[in-house]
């Protein structure tokens, strides 16, 4: 469709203290009318005390199909983890 | 709104345990409170590689070598995290950065002191990563909401540096009579300035009382160094050690332990600069700025470049 408005995502948070998450997308003019649509669209049952919204476009995303090697360099590094390492049961606040 | 309003709305805010985030309305001290405490939290972190960096090329196995490196690359992530919280609250990355280039912006006092040999890396995981994160696991809890956020991600990322630290300690406190010695003269050397980890007593620290009320802080000074050294003494006897204070002793009234004075007078000197190492950790970091430039102007004149080209065709079928 030729004159489709563009795409939005949106975040909410659903209370201080948490960070944003996102919910969903929607179609919108502008950021204002985005805003506006997402409060009626996502937070109708209030889910949330901020809302953000993002043009779909400007979100870059990682490809799925290059997530195997993308996070491989993690995968064998078991010395990140506090369990990989021998500490005696009776010495305690560690 | 008046101001007064508006203070007494964000202060009940505070008070009932509401975090504070990014657009909401708050104070100019606390904004300016909290972008001096994270940014010298990331500046800590960033000068916190150097000490440890000394012995990534000498560490005595490959597995110490690997788990170093996990550590120091742990290091420069929370300094990352910590400046892009303070920049939530409006500071701009390249000035927090000139300010600690400058000497203009202070960091932890504990990383102006030398690691001599290989114990002391793991005296510091032990006691100066202990230290920390006794700090930061308060601070999980502070108003700030993108401060909080930022220290639940390092807290749990923290909690394998300390095990690390302690591994080392054990290996070398159950080793040879010269690892032993090792041992001792490291934690000889690092007890007090952990202890000093922790700042000035409460009767002399000029920002505590605001940073209580703020929820800023939820322990006092005192309280953290007083927690720190109940958790940490068994921990030294259990690897067969002594700190280095003559005044240390269980306390069974107060169920705490008593524990003698620090030289408070080396505490100032090593905040103005007159530590041992204060002098080198600033080289270090204005020559690793220094060198890295040319990445800085090559990766953005890359990206012109791109840019550029993907504007070219356009051009060219304007052209036609």
């Amino acid at each position: 469709m030729k004159n489709e408005w563009p795409l939005w995502e949106v975040f909410i948070r659903s209370k201080s203290g948490l960070s944003h998450k996102h919910v969903g997308s929607l179609h919108a003019t502008d950021a204002e009318m985005a805003l506006e649509n997402a409060r009626d669209l996502y937070t109708r049952r209030n889910e949330g005390v901020s809302l953000w919204v993002v043009e779909s476009k400007h979100i870059t995303a990682s490809d799925p199909d290059d997530s195997d090697p993308l996070f491989e360099p993690a995968k064998d590094k078991i010395y990140r983890h506090p369990t990989f390492y021998d500490v005696p049961d009776d010495v305690t606040h560690m | 709104m008046t101001s007064l309003n508006l203070e007494a709305l964000f202060q009940s805010k505070i008070d009932e345990e509401t975090k504070i985030e990014p657009k909401d309305w708050m104070p100019d001290a606390y904004r300016k409170t909290l972008i001096r405490q994270i940014s010298q939290h990331a500046h800590s972190e960033i000068v916190g590689m150097l000490p440890e960096g000394n012995w990534i090329t000498r560490a005595p196995s490959l597995r110490r070598k690997l788990i170093l490196l996990a550590k120091v690359q742990d290091e420069a992530g929370h300094g990352l995290y910590l400046y892009s919280a303070a920049e939530t609250l409006g500071a701009n990355r390249d000035d927090l950065v000139q300010q600690l280039l400058t000497g203009k912006a202070k960091y932890s006092s504990i990383f102006n002191y030398p690691t001599l040999n290989w114990a002391d890396i793991g005296a510091i995981g032990w006691l100066v990563d202990g230290a920390a994160i006794m700090n930061q696991v308060m601070l999980t809890r502070t108003s700030y909401g993108p401060y909080a956020r930022a220290m639940v991600r390092i807290c749990k990322e923290e909690s394998f540096h300390q095990r690390q630290g302690y591994e080392i300690m054990i290996a070398m406190a159950k080793g040879s009579p010269e690892q032993k010695a090792m041992a001792q003269d490291a934690l000889n050397r690092w007890w007090w300035p952990s202890l000093m980890m922790f700042g000035p007593k409460d009767a002399e620290s000029s920002h505590s009382d605001q940073a209580l009320k703020w929820k800023i802080k939820r322990k006092t000074n005192d309280e953290l160094r007083q927690q720190f050294v109940d958790v940490t003494i068994p921990q030294a006897e259990y690897l067969g050690l002594t700190v280095p204070d003559p005044d240390l002793r269980w306390n069974e009234e107060k169920g705490s332990y008593d524990f003698g004075e620090i030289d408070w007078e080396e505490f100032w000197s090593v905040v103005k600069g007159n530590g041992p190492c204060n002098k080198q950790r600033l080289q270090a970091r204005n020559k690793a700025y220094d060198d890295g430039a040319w990445v800085r102007e090559a990766a953005s004149a890359h990206a012109a470049k791109k840019e550029q080209r993907k504007l070219e065709p356009q051009l060219e079928t304007k052209a036609a």
